[in-house]
């Protein structure tokens, strides 16, 4: 179904196009009285895949939205290799965007969809006809050039929504949720596949997701955003192993948030004093662990007890029941999910390394 | 336990044709009543215009078209139809679509505004227009404003019943629209075609209009059918298109008035056939 985009065709097309660079500065938008953007800053480097991450409402559409010229920001400004294009209008701007919903005219045919931009700058039919199919073939769906969108399934017709992103040959694409309204199958397929062209291109792409493991898989950085403001920006390993707030933490991956007491850079939780990760802390805290940080063990003189436990192959996660009536999650080698079955005694303890504390939550 | 299984299957067998048969038998009788409710009247008409001294007469059809008047009104009430649909759609389509895009929230203002027409008595209506129209102070007689109020009831075509018609029509041009943009996801269609570079008027006509194409037409079908068949303005203000011209005939030739009557009906069911092919092609 895919054709790899290797040997000459994926050279001459990376010749064709390479990244820009692109910097947002001090972004600010509000509707009505809803902040979207709160002086939102970040740089993407030229070729890189920059994932916007986030819950909804934290203004990562916003921000993508502020770079194709859909919104206006109150403040700040939006530069492409250092030029800016703030007031630029979104027909002359060099991005190229896959959308959301399903976006293809629905009057035109794939091949037609694909050679629409390239219509509008009055390039010959027959040129634009086969860079249509050109781009048609890239996306592998080399033979629906006269299939209508309402005759392709949702993923075809994200793919060709791809290549019409692509036909004139953006410098920046932006990507909003193209994947959310695909099933799983065909979403995994064609996040691999977007990568796949982004690096074969090296166009620089921002790409927003509320799917923090779509946003892990393909990215090179991402950036985390809450409340219009950016909260981390990170490789995924850097941002899944040291998060640099609990709400980061939190969003991305799973969390167990284990009762403890801190005294400044020290915190002592279930039975071991650990390293704060972040600015000391006193008193009561809740530490944050992730499930495979958490190490469980069966033993008679246990205090906690396994009460569910999920078999996932090379691992198994765990439901384990604190002596305190609280509960966390663990991941465990899969093999040890038969010694670790439901009513076993256990007793619980944590990897031994700097650990985030934040505020205890008030119970609901 | 096998013995039992074809039981149900029976059973399911001899309930079904009943089942359908009930509600086969009731949409016999509420077609044959609605059609009957509309076929009568138009059995009758017909009737009115064959009835001869001498028996069946198809005399009242052959006058239609010899008829003083006829063809210039008939001509007069498409060029009326034909400004009042350019007009009207080229004021809706734009707003609706400025509307959708820019302030959503003015949507119900829109609305009420294109229904409003439906709530004002014609009467009402044309009585406001004739007092404007009168309204020509001797000081004002040189001034292109009192040549522009003269040039709107020019009897040859009168600019001013395509005003009028075009507030006529703005409710049901709005519904047509309406439920043809709600078809479409308009946001996102403008916003692919802005970023693959159109300008506005491109996306207007390249993207917009092809994709509202059944509903444009619905729209001006209904425009149409308004005007061929509009009275009331067009006789108050004393100026002579089809529908007046029928009442004016049928004080001489009562035949002849019903003929064209039902001729004129024909014509504009042609005109919905074409209409709907059209539209079924498109989808």
């Amino acid at each position: 179904m895919t054709t790899p985009v290797t040997g000459a065709t994926g050279e001459a097309v990376t010749e064709a196009a390479t990244g820009a660079r692109v910097e947002l500065r001090g972004l600010h938008r509000r509707f009505g009285g809803t902040v979207a953007l709160d002086g939102l800053d970040l740089s993407i480097e030229p070729g890189e895949l920059l994932a916007l991450l986030g819950p909804s409402g934290c203004g990562k559409t916003t921000a993508l939205r502020c770079v194709a010229g859909f919104e206006h920001p109150d403040e700040g400004a939006v530069l492409i290799d250092g030029r800016d294009i703030t007031g630029v209008p979104a027909n002359r701007r060099d991005a190229g965007m896959v959308f959301q919903s399903y976006s293809l005219f629905p009057n035109l045919n794939a091949r037609d969809n694909v050679a629409f931009g390239l219509r509008v700058r009055k390039v010959a039919a027959a040129r634009r006809h086969a860079r249509a199919q050109e781009l048609l073939e890239l996306v592998g769906l080399p033979s629906v050039g006269e299939r209508y969108p309402h005759q392709l399934s949702g993923g075809q017709q994200q793919r060709v929504a791809l290549a019409r992103a692509l036909a004139l040959e953006p410098r920046v694409l932006l990507l909003d949720e193209p994947l959310s309204a695909l099933d799983a199958k065909v979403r995994s397929a064609l996040r691999e596949e977007i990568r796949r062209l982004q690096l074969s291109l090296g166009i620089t792409t921002i790409f927003v997701t509320h799917d923090q493991e779509e946003a892990l898989s393909v990215a090179d950085r991402v950036a985390v955003l809450r409340a219009g403001r950016l909260e981390q920006i990170a490789d995924p390993a850097t941002l899944y192993d040291r998060p640099a707030t609990p709400f980061v933490a939190e969003f991305v991956g799973t969390m167990n948030r284990v009762p403890g007491a801190a005294s400044g850079d020290r915190v002592a939780v279930l039975g071991r004093t650990l390293p704060v990760d972040g600015p000391p802390a006193h008193g009561p805290v809740e530490v944050l662990v992730r499930p495979e940080a958490v190490i469980v063990t069966p033993s008679a003189e246990g205090t906690a007890t396994v009460v569910a436990s999920s078999f996932r192959g090379s691992t198994a996660r765990l439901r384990v029941q604190l002596a305190d009536g609280g509960e966390l999650l663990a991941d465990v080698p899969g093999h040890d999910s038969v010694r670790l079955a439901p009513g076993v005694t256990v007793t619980v303890t944590l990897v031994d390394r700097p650990v985030l504390v934040s505020e205890p939550r008030r119970s609901p | 336990m096998a013995a039992l299984t074809p039981a149900p299957i029976a059973g399911d067998a001899s309930s079904a044709p009943t089942r359908r048969e009930r509600p086969r038998a009731w949409r016999v009788a509420v077609l044959g009543l609605a059609a009957l409710y509309f076929l009568v009247p138009l059995a009758a008409s017909f009737w009115f215009t064959v009835d001869d001294p001498q028996g069946f007469s198809l005399d009242a059809y052959g006058q239609i078209f010899s008829a003083p008047g006829f063809a210039s009104s008939l001509l007069l009430s498409l060029g009326l139809a034909v400004a009042t649909i350019a007009v009207v759609l080229l004021l809706t389509l734009p707003a609706m679509l400025a509307v959708r895009l820019g302030a959503p929230r003015l949507r119900p203002v829109l609305e009420v505004v294109c229904t409003l027409p439906l709530v004002v008595p014609p009467i009402t209506f044309v009585a406001g227009i004739g007092t404007v129209l009168r309204f020509g102070p001797e000081y004002l007689a040189t001034t292109p404003f009192y040549r522009t109020i003269i040039a709107l009831q020019n009897p040859d075509f009168p600019v001013v019943l395509v005003l009028a018609y075009v507030v006529l029509a703005l409710p049901y041009v709005h519904r047509s629209l309406d439920a043809g943009l709600r078809a479409i996801d308009v946001r996102t269609l403008v916003e692919a075609a802005r970023n693959c570079g159109a300008s506005w008027p491109h996306v207007v006509f390249r993207v917009i209009v092809p994709n509202l194409r059944s509903a444009l037409a619905g729209a001006s079908f209904l425009t149409l059918a308004l005007v061929l068949g509009e009275f009331t303005v067009a006789r108050l203000l004393s100026f002579q298109p089809f529908p007046v011209w029928i009442v004016y005939i049928s004080g001489s030739q009562a035949q002849v008035s019903v003929a064209v009557s039902l001729f004129s009906l024909l014509l504009t069911w042609l005109v919905l056939l074409v209409v709907s092919v059209a539209g079924r092609k498109r989808s």
